[in-house]
């Protein structure tokens, strides 16, 4: 009996959980906490924190797969409507940190609800179509992306565009998987491109100065372009197999800026070279495959765009982060996944791939 | 039936679209991928070699080494210039965030005077990126230990132990040794024409004036490397590699700073110039120019009052007055003069005129200082009682072409090429020069009553003592002339060769040995029965010299009282000598600017330098010699 219970509760605790995500993810955890340690081998104190912030990704992702998805979608509409209160409270209280409006004081600690919004928004899409799954036409998607478009315009408003683009991708993402006619897509796509002048008066000078950066680093090489000039050098100088963990010059002589935050593909990839590269690359692309494939065989339409829409932002993050970090795209704040330091994203990404899990593992019970 | 099918296919349908669009998707995530490992391949495969050096350049980094600067010393090893360790504090601006507030922190541990602050801001308007630079320097031990005890309260500074120039003898000598100082841009561009550009890499001070400056590049040695490994921030990490450097060769002079030393304090606080020479080398013994200066001040940069008091002061203290002061020499020419004579032809030691006390020529009066005329004048007295009327009528008997043309050959009127920069060429006159000289055609004709007052050292004669000096040197060395030079030999640092800067005769002047003989002799009755007798009165050596009296301003015909005479505008005092008058071992001349009679002002101070060079005399409460007839 007692036997039974232990099993019972064994399987209660174990079942929800992907085995293929849970391997994943200790693997890039386990690359991520190396490279946080060279990246900060003059502040102990920060690989011990992200030990910290990975044990609570855990058990966020741990409790977060508990959670079936039909309970999932009891948040959506919560969560979104907070996450929309929180940042338009941002917008007239928020404290200002260089130029930049994007926190809010609790008093004890500060939050950045910009972040919840990278949950929320495929969240709330993903419950707006699954509530409108039989009847969906034009002025759906409209509204979709009015629901998008709000939280977008406050947190590129902040200014924060690293997190705006995250945002829109995730919820662009969900509105694509959604089915969105392809009229429509190409429709938007040439849009884009013949506002893309308007948009640039619309951007701000630093933000401008980082795309012109971008097609000339040495334009500017102490400023702007030090970042990219520095961070290339690191990977470049790096080679076929890396100088060695721990031995990356550019790294421990403190030439890459932001080495253990943004700019920590850098370290990775001049003390492991090319070779690491690949791993690590590799690593993301199975999680990736893997979401995509929980996405493919999802049971509802909630879960199905729900989960591909996770999976793509994660991507996103990935792309737009090592595509800055060696000089390919603009420089733009984005961490990247289980590498950067930071417990906010790590708590975000946990809570992300949870939902996937849930959905893999709930997906039968849904079937029954 | 129908509709049920529908409504089984419509999900269906939608499934396969999203499937399609997911796996849509995933191509785009191969793609997006791919182009991510293209990068990583093209930086990391491709370009590895260029960013591998990018890398290393970022990392390593030269940091050249300062040689030590050789010393300088006398002719008897004394230091004249040497090198001291110091501790400085020293702060890397590139590592502090708010240079300001880090001063005034540092100031409550350490003395930090506003002179400071105000230096370190002016070298911080010309100091390179990744340089410290000095706050304070000559710290005591005390406020270095008080430093280190709050050394965590100040990242980017720091003590380091730094060389200085430091001059054991003060003001003594100053203006022969030089000092040095920061190099400035005219520096760097004469750095820059020499080709040791890379040798002054860490090298902040150069020799701006005296051996200091001319031997330059002998002093400053070789520059040593080390490379090292710097991060970010410019800080030195740990050393690679090193070349170390060559330290500067030494100078040995010929100067003997204890007769400087004698002869500046014998002009107290009047001033002139001394040079005292070595007949038989051209070794200059004693190079004096009255006053002198401290060249410590300007070593780790002078301070504005300091110079302003140096600059703006009525005596010229910066002003070498051996090398760069051009008067005319008055009586001290008359030798020369007198030598020419008997060269050319036109005296003989024998001849004798009758002085009236006055020379009329063209309705002009030339007159003697001695009423009524010093009777029958032969060469031998008019150069013992310094006849003027003789030299009235010698320099009309020979013209200014024939002055001109002998008083160049004994190097009046040219830069003697003494090793010091920047020496005045003084003025030989002669209808050429006058040509040269003057712009208007009515200025440029030489008039025949002009000659006149050259005979006797005025008029348009113009020359620097050190030309004085030689001139006498070269009678004392019967005519064998010597280039005056104050460096004896260098001292290689690496292998302790000397270098021995050989003393050449510049010219030797084909003058018959009894001509010279006989100035000589009436050289020496100057001093022992002329117009410096009572100077020279009990010596114990014989010495031969000559008095002259030069005039500042004509007095147009009224009689000369000193007393009457604002100070600025009495007659300089000259003398010229040299001892013993058998085999000469030193030659000098002497001026004192307004000092009024050479015989009062300036034959005392030659006696007080010949007393010490050749008994080893040292002079006791100076007396002032009084009463001396003539000039």
């Amino acid at each position: 009996m007692a036997e039974q219970l232990a099993q019972r509760a064994w399987v209660r605790l174990v079942k929800p959980i992907d085995g293929v995500l849970l391997l994943l993810t200790l693997a890039l955890m386990a690359v991520g906490l190396t490279t946080v340690h060279s990246a900060t081998a003059d502040n102990s104190s920060r690989l011990l924190a992200q030990a910290m912030n990975m044990s609570v990704g855990l058990a966020v992702m741990w409790a977060v797969a508990q959670l079936p998805p039909q309970k999932l979608m009891r948040f959506a509409v919560p969560l979104y409507l907070a996450g929309v209160v929180l940042l338009i409270l941002v917008f007239f209280v928020g404290i200002k940190v260089n130029g930049a409006r994007r926190w809010l004081s609790l008093g004890f600690t500060r939050i950045q609800p910009s972040e919840i919004l990278k949950i929320a928004v495929p969240l709330m899409l993903a419950w707006y179509f699954h509530k409108h799954e039989a009847t969906l036409k034009a002025r759906h998607y409209a509204v979709a992306c009015l629901l998008l478009l709000v939280p977008f315009v406050l947190i590129a408003k902040q200014p924060d565009l690293g997190t705006a683009i995250l945002v829109g991708a995730a919820g662009f993402y969900v509105i694509f998987l959604g089915g969105l006619p392809w009229k429509v897509i190409v429709g938007l796509l040439a849009a884009g491109a013949a506002a893309a002048p308007f948009a640039w008066t619309m951007l701000h000078d630093y933000q401008r100065k980082r795309i012109l950066t971008l097609i000339d680093p040495s334009s500017d090489p102490l400023g702007a372009g030090y970042h990219i000039i520095q961070a290339t050098i690191a990977i470049g100088s790096g080679g076929s197999f890396g100088k060695g963990w721990l031995e990356g010059t550019q790294t421990h002589l403190e030439f890459i800026p932001e080495r253990h935050t943004d700019f920590i593909f850098a370290v990775y990839a001049e003390e492991r070279g090319l070779l690491g590269n690949a791993v690590l690359l590799l690593l993301y692309l199975l999680l990736i495959g893997r979401g995509l494939m929980i996405a493919a065989n999802a049971s509802t339409l909630f879960a199905r765009v729900l989960a591909g829409s996770i999976t793509l932002s994660l991507f996103t993050y990935v792309f737009v982060n090592v595509g800055m970090v060696s000089g390919i795209l603009p420089v733009v704040g984005v961490p990247l996944p289980y590498m950067s330091y930071g417990g906010t994203a790590l708590v975000t990404l946990s809570v992300g791939v949870g939902i996937l899990m849930s959905i893999q593992t709930h997906r039968m019970l849904v079937r029954q | 039936m129908l509709g049920r099918h529908s409504r089984l296919d419509a999900p269906d349908r939608e499934l396969e679209r999203f499937r399609f669009r997911v796996g849509l998707a995933g191509f785009a995530v191969f793609v997006a991928f791919a182009l991510l490992a293209a990068r990583l391949f093209h930086l990391q495969v491709v370009q590895h070699d260029y960013y591998s050096t990018r890398a290393e350049d970022n990392r390593i980094s030269l940091v050249p080494i300062v040689p030590n600067r050789g010393v300088i010393l006398d002719r008897q090893w004394t230091v004249l210039a040497r090198n001291y360790s110091a501790f400085t504090l020293e702060i890397t601006p590139s590592r502090v965030e708010d240079l300001e507030a880090t001063i005034d922190g540092l100031s409550k541990v350490i003395e930090v005077l506003p002179k400071d602050r105000k230096r370190f801001r002016r070298l911080l308007e010309e100091s390179k990126t990744f340089e410290s630079l000095p706050i304070r320097t000559r710290l005591s031990e005390e406020e270095v230990a008080r430093f280190a005890a709050n050394r965590y309260l100040f990242p980017g500074v720091e003590v380091k132990a730094r060389l200085f120039r430091h001059y054991p003898e003060g003001a003594v000598g100053a203006h022969a040794i030089g000092y040095i100082s920061r190099i400035n841009k005219r520096d760097l561009e004469i750095i820059e024409e020499s080709e040791q550009t890379n040798n002054y890499k860490g090298t902040d001070h150069i020799g701006k004036s005296g051996l200091e400056q001319k031997y330059e590049f002998q002093l400053h040695g070789e520059t040593g490397y080390e490379q090292v490994e710097i991060d970010a921030g410019g800080r030195a990490v740990r050393s690679l590699s090193r070349t170390p450097p060559v330290p500067g060769n030494n100078l040995s002079l010929t100067l003997d700073i204890r007769l400087q030393e004698i002869a500046e304090k014998a002009f107290g606080d009047r001033r002139g110039a001394l040079v005292a020479i070595e007949p038989a080398t051209g070794g200059i013994l004693a190079l004096v120019s009255t006053p002198t200066f401290d060249p410590n001040l300007f070593v780790d940069g002078i301070r504005s009052d300091d110079w302003d008091q140096l600059n703006n002061s009525p005596d010229k203290p910066l002003l070498n007055r051996a090398l760069n002061g051009a008067y005319p020499p008055g009586s001290t020419f008359k030798p020369f003069m007198a030598l020419a004579a008997l060269e050319i032809g036109k005296r003989t030691p024998g001849q004798a005129i009758s002085d009236p006390g006055v020379f009329n020529f063209g309705g002009h009066q030339f007159r003697d200082d001695k009423k009524g005329g010093h009777g029958l004048v032969d060469m031998h007295k008019s150069i013992v009682v310094s006849c003027d009327t003789y030299y009235y009528l010698l320099a009309n008997d020979m013209g200014i072409d024939a002055i001109a043309r002998f008083m160049g050959q004994i190097g009046f009127g040219q830069r003697t090429g003494v090793d010091i920069e920047g020496e005045s060429p003084g003025v030989l006159p002669s209808p050429e020069w006058k040509k040269r000289r003057f712009r208007r055609p009515e200025q440029q004709k030489w008039f025949a009553g002009e000659t006149i007052s050259i005979g006797i050292g005025q008029g348009y004669n113009s020359y620097t003592p050190i030309q004085l000096a030689q001139a006498t040197a070269t009678i004392a060395n019967n005519g064998i002339m010597y280039r005056p030079h104050l460096v004896k030999y260098i001292t290689d640092s690496r292998t302790g060769e000397k270098t021995m800067i050989e003393p050449e005769p510049l010219r030797i002047l084909p003058w018959k040995r009894q001509n010279i003989e006989v100035i000589k002799k009436a050289m020496v009755g100057v001093n022992i029965s002329g117009t410096s007798a009572r100077a020279f009165a009990g010596a114990g050596y014989t010495s031969a010299g000559k008095t002259g009296t030069s005039q500042v301003f004509s007095l147009k015909g009224a009689e000369y009282k000193e007393s009457r005479v604002k100070k600025e505008l009495r007659d300089h005092a000259l003398f010229i000598a040299y001892a013993p008058a058998e085999a000469p071992t030193i030659a000098l001349a002497v001026l004192v600017e307004n000092g009024g009679f050479g015989a009062q002002a300036a034959a005392p101070i030659a006696r007080m330098v010949f007393d010490y060079y050749l008994l080893g005399k040292l002079p006791k409460g100076a007396a002032r010699e009084e009463n001396v007839e003539g000039d």
